[in-house]
């Protein structure tokens, strides 16, 4: 077999097997950026407590995901944990693989979103009297959500990639299910091409959705916010006094 | 009797005392920022309907004075009161001062994802129970006494600075507050928007609010306030009426600083 076959490509994309692994390629990611961003978020209000324990553990917990492998955070939780009786099914491992991964990740995306609010912005909800929750719900969190959504797009795109990792521990998405078809006819690169053209079809309208997303949060800020200028300079000070 | 020997000046300032609490009370006020002493054994005291411009040199204290007010910056040591209220780090107290103090900033500090209006009536909805209604009213009778009450429905970011700073000045009054600290409010202005700023605040202070500021417009301090309180290296070095103060400045600091921002 030494030629590419585009139409052996063009069913392998239609195939009804390989869809269904596209399928659970999207379920994984979107359950993992729902857990992540829900775990994330928590682990970024710890991070920034001022209690030196909570921000100490949040802190562990971030260097810990993301200094190891995503490979090797699933093949323990998979094929190591039995060895101590903590058994889960596949499809869990990969779940909660991924989402402990990808929050470690989104809680230093969300935290550096709430740093970036201008300390004004809290200062001005305390000389207003805003009550905490008020002040976090509608003054803070949209205007970091809103500078979240850069890095939360990237953060995203390289998840639904990675997800390709929860092949290795037999989870039938996409990559495992190209796999099983690329054993079966071993017309590798036309298998390979239809896994390709799907990955690059989510990846592009993640991207689109992003844009959008951008464009709706950002409506607000669409007119420049004016620059403050940095200091106010005392030969500033009006000229007709004195007089 | 007693009394006749008494200047006017002194019965000027103790009589409303007799009568009632100050708006504002420091006592032997610190603040320590590590090495730097911000606030060195302040006493301040401000009494209702008084009108008090703070200036000084560059990193004298007077903004790290005005955010002690209201509890943005947290004193070491030493009593503040507010309307008679201690501020004592309890938080019933220091929301209570906060809602009888409004703040008006250099940098305005407006929500930028929100409307004008909508930055009015946030605090007054979820602070003060108000009704949509009740707030939108409120905030309209405010944004047209800044008179920039068209520009309800635009974002911050679409206005000028000195509309901005006007917003600033209503979102504040919408609390209907009894104190208004003003934190260098023409500071990061363009000088052509520095006049309605001054011209709103001078209306304000034509109305009986108790205002302190903190600026570097003598021109507006001359005009406005009842007392100038000079602060230099976190010290109130001298506190004079603005006649007194420019003419017969006393301190040789107070004279040096005069002689550079006047020209």
């Amino acid at each position: 077999m030494s030629h590419f076959s585009p139409t052996a490509a063009v069913s392998y994309f239609f195939n009804y097997f390989l869809m269904k692994g596209v399928l659970v390629t999207i379920g994984l990611t979107v359950a993992a950026v729902v857990g992540g961003l829900i775990l994330g978020m928590g682990i970024a209000l710890l991070r920034m407590s001022s209690n030196p324990l909570l921000a100490g553990a949040a802190r562990f917990y971030i260097w810990f995901f993301r200094g190891t492998p995503l490979l090797i955070q699933l093949v323990v939780i998979y094929s190591g944990l039995p060895q101590l009786g903590i058994k889960f099914s596949v499809i869990t491992c990969a779940l909660v693989g991924l989402i402990l991964n990808e929050a470690a990740y989104l809680a230093e995306i969300v935290r550096s979103g709430f740093m970036a609010v201008s300390a004004g912005q809290r200062e001005a909800a305390w000389a207003l009297s805003l009550s905490p929750w008020v002040t976090f719900r509608r003054v803070t969190l949209p205007q970091a959500f809103r500078l979240m959504i850069p890095p939360l797009g990237n953060s995203i795109n390289s998840l639904l990639k990675a997800t390709s990792l929860a092949s290795v521990i037999s989870v039938e998405e996409l990559m495992r299910r190209s796999d099983m078809l690329m054993q079966e006819h071993f017309q590798i690169l036309e298998v390979y091409a239809a896994a390709t053209a799907y990955y690059l079809i989510l990846t592009s309208a993640w991207d689109a959705l992003q844009r959008r997303l951008e464009k709706h949060f950002g409506r607000s800020s669409a007119a420049k916010t004016r620059r403050v200028a940095a200091s106010a300079p005392v030969a500033q000070a009006s000229v007709e006094a004195r007089a | 009797m007693s009394e006749i020997s008494m200047t006017t000046a002194e019965a000027a300032t103790v009589q409303p005392q007799l009568r009632e609490v100050p708006a504002v009370r420091m006592e032997a006020v610190y603040k320590h920022y590590g090495d730097f002493t911000a606030l060195n054994e302040v006493d301040l005291k401000v009494s209702k309907g008084e009108r008090i411009v703070v200036c000084g040199p560059s990193g004298s204290g007077k903004s790290t004075l005005i955010r002690c007010i209201n509890h943005i910056e947290k004193h070491d040591e030493g009593l503040i009161y507010v309307n008679g209220i201690e501020l004592d780090r309890q938080r019933k107290n220091i929301d209570a001062v906060r809602r009888d103090t409004g703040m008006v900033f250099q940098s305005f500090n407006l929500f930028p994802h929100m409307t004008v209006l909508e930055n009015c009536i946030l605090a007054p909805m979820t602070v003060n129970g108000l009704s949509e209604a009740e707030a939108r009213d409120l905030a309209m009778h405010f944004l047209t006494k800044v008179r920039i009450p068209d520009q309800a429905e635009k974002f911050p970011g679409q206005l000028s600075g000195g509309q901005q700073q006007r917003v600033a000045i209503a979102r504040a009054l919408c609390m209907r507050p009894k104190i208004m600290l003003f934190d260098e409010p023409t500071s990061a202005l363009d000088p052509e928007m520095v006049k309605e700023v001054l011209e709103t605040m001078k209306k304000l202070a034509e109305e009986g609010m108790t205002m302190v500021c903190v600026t570097h417009e003598m021109g507006f301090a001359r005009e406005v306030a009842d007392r100038i309180v000079f602060m230099n290296e976190g010290k109130v070095v001298e506190q004079a009426a603005p006649e007194e103060f420019f003419k017969h400045p006393k301190s040789e600091r107070a004279r040096t600083f005069l002689d550079q921002i006047i020209h």
